[in-house]
């Protein structure tokens, strides 16, 4: 098994726009330990969706290698990181992204069918995850039924149904307000140190840097290093 | 697969515009397939029932009963063709026709004939019909006496026969010398002689293994007759080609709407999905398992609309009068069946690019 969850040596991501090229990522280099939670900060622009689209597999660098586990995915195609993702990464959306008519159980089943997973297993694995997160009674529920709070712990319970190597968070307590988030991050810090994943957290709310490891600042597509994490 | 089966079910009402659309629709289909298979069977009926492998007319009737005239001489020179097994003589007349009881006079296509068939028996005897069960609708019942036409010549209706009406005329079947009372009596400028008959039904020899050779071969040998097939006697019917290519390119339009409001409902689905669609990509869905899921939604809403177009077809049939010739059959239900569910797949597949090119990077960085 590989030391490190997530590799990024000399990242580079440039978008084309007609004769414009935009640096998105410049020369982005990160390394997170399996069971490390790193904060990434940084404005609007800065590149934070670009490098979580690359750790993640959903987008493909125009330099530099990116390694998940023992797996080097900069060469992909895209059915490869289609099945790479399925197998691999958790992802918490900030618009969460519940399937509206599927029940709370069955919001954190879908990824285990797309991974084709879907077994007995699973279905233990589901009841077991949502009981964890507190919402054993609510499994039968809609998304519509649930609170703002319940459906991110949801969101939270689907990326980590397929036993990922990585999860990926992307402004989970955006649309919360403040003690509802710092819950989420506590939950989120309890699930990920708990299972030894490793998870990468972009966010622009410095409060909620405090649960991470670690906090890498990005500007300009350029990561600047570690910044002090709030005790 | 299991999602889309899991939304159709769940949010069943999100489907049901394009559900209520596709019903009426499939009602539109059927019935205009009905009113296509009634007006080709109700024209058609007495030519398909004599079992002909030539239908023999005079050479200037330009294939037309009506104006078609053949004499003893001639059904002799057919007769006397190698190949040639049964000739029978067969004549048409368009007539009136009183029934007892009734105030409407009905349509009646009196027929005289010799050869039986799979669907005639034999010819009755003088002064008796066989008759058409589409005039039992019209109020006739076996052992009634029918008047026809303006001499008002009495014919007795000992039985049924099936699906034997010509030009939408009920078939009324007779020996030929009671075609020839009725003709002479009602059409005395188109007296019909002894012996002489508007055309021959010709029925070959076993072993013949050039049908078209020996129609050639039947026309040479008496040099003023024009022979068809059974087939080509059906499309020379007058207004039979017309009617068929104008019912097919009014459905055939009906099909393409079908396409339209499947390919506009799920492109709409589509863009609805999007974000959704994203996020899934993201969770490591393939673009096939997406556009499946898609395509089943599309056939599983036609399936639907088909039977419940099925049902209020059936239904509407139970209200249509008799004197609208429609007719329902289960090979055009069939055949529209495949026909709406194929136009559902490809009406479905137009969204496949849009689906191919939703990016599952969109699902990060949307707080939407």
């Amino acid at each position: 098994m590989a030391e490190h969850a997530l590799v990024l040596e000399n990242v580079r991501k440039v978008y084309t726009s007609g004769e414009d090229q935009v640096v998105a990522l410049d020369h982005a280099s990160l390394t997170v330990d399996r069971g490390e939670m790193v904060a990434l900060l940084g404005p609007s622009g800065s590149g934070k969706t670009t490098l979580l689209s690359i750790a993640g597999g959903l987008l493909t660098p125009t330099e530099g290698t990116v390694r998940v586990g023992d797996e080097e995915i900069t060469t992909y195609d895209q059915k490869q990181l289609t099945r790479f993702r399925g197998r691999r990464i958790g992802f918490v959306f900030q618009a969460v992204n519940l399937v509206p008519f599927l029940n709370a159980k069955e919001n954190l089943l879908v990824v285990a069918d797309m991974a084709g997973r879907m077994d007995a297993e699973a279905k233990q694995r589901a009841d077991t995850l949502l009981e964890e997160l507190g919402l054993g009674h609510r499994r039968k529920n809609l998304p519509e039924q649930l609170s703002g709070g319940e459906r991110q712990r949801v969101a939270i319970g689907r990326a980590l149904m397929n036993q990922p190597d990585l999860v990926l968070f992307d402004e989970p307590t955006s649309a919360l307000d403040t003690k509802l988030g710092e819950q989420v991050m506590e939950l989120i810090e309890t699930e990920v140190k708990g299972r030894g994943v490793a998870a990468v957290l972009v966010t622009h709310d410095t409060r909620m840097t405090k649960y991470a490891d670690r906090t890498v600042q990005i500007v300009d597509g350029r990561l600047d290093g570690a910044v002090p994490t709030p005790a | 697969m299991r999602l889309a089966l899991k939304e159709l079910l769940r949010k069943p009402g999100r489907f049901t515009v394009v559900g209520g659309a596709l019903t009426f629709l499939v009602l539109l289909l059927l019935f205009l397939g009905g009113l296509l298979d009634g007006l080709y069977l109700n024209s058609t009926g007495a030519i398909r029932s004599v079992d002909a492998d030539a239908i023999v007319f005079s050479e200037d009737a330009r294939q037309s009963f009506l104006r078609s005239d053949i004499d003893p001489d001639t059904r002799a020179t057919v007769e006397g063709v190698d190949g040639v097994g049964e000739v029978g003589g067969l004549g048409l007349t368009l007539l009136g026709v009183e029934i007892p009881g009734e105030t409407d006079i009905a349509d009646g296509a009196i027929a005289g004939y010799e050869l039986p068939s799979g669907n005639l028996p034999a010819p009755p005897p003088p002064g008796q019909a066989y008759a058409d069960r589409k005039l039992e609708d019209l109020g006739l019942s076996v052992g009634e006496t029918v008047l026809v036409g303006p001499a008002r010549v009495p014919l007795e209706v000992i039985g049924w026969v099936e699906d034997t009406n010509y030009l939408g005329q009920n078939g009324i079947w007779v020996e030929p010398g009671t075609w020839r009372e009725v003709q002479n009596a009602n059409r005395p400028d188109a007296f019909v002689a002894e012996g002489t008959f508007q055309a021959l039904v010709v029925r070959f020899a076993d072993g013949v293994s050039d049908p078209g050779g020996l129609r050639l071969e039947i026309d040479g040998a008496t040099g003023t007759t024009e022979s068809l097939s059974e087939a080509d006697a059906v499309l020379a019917i007058p207004g039979i080609t017309e009617q068929d290519s104008t019912f097919t390119a009014i459905i055939g339009t009906t099909v393409l709407v079908v396409g339209i409001v499947v390919a506009l409902f799920f492109a709409l689905l589509t863009l609805e999905r999007a974000g959704l669609y994203a996020a899934l990509k993201a969770f490591g869905a393939s673009n096939r398992s997406l556009v499946s899921g898609l395509i089943l939604q599309a056939v599983l809403v036609a399936a639907g609309a088909l039977v419940l177009g099925g049902i209020l077809t059936f239904l509407l049939a139970q209200v249509i009068p008799p004197v609208v010739p429609v007719q329902f059959e289960p090979s055009r239900a069939a055949s529209l069946a495949v026909l709406v569910v194929l136009t559902a797949v490809l009406g479905g597949l137009v969204s496949l690019r849009r689906i191919i090119r939703i990016d599952p990077a969109s699902a990060i960085g949307t707080g939407v």
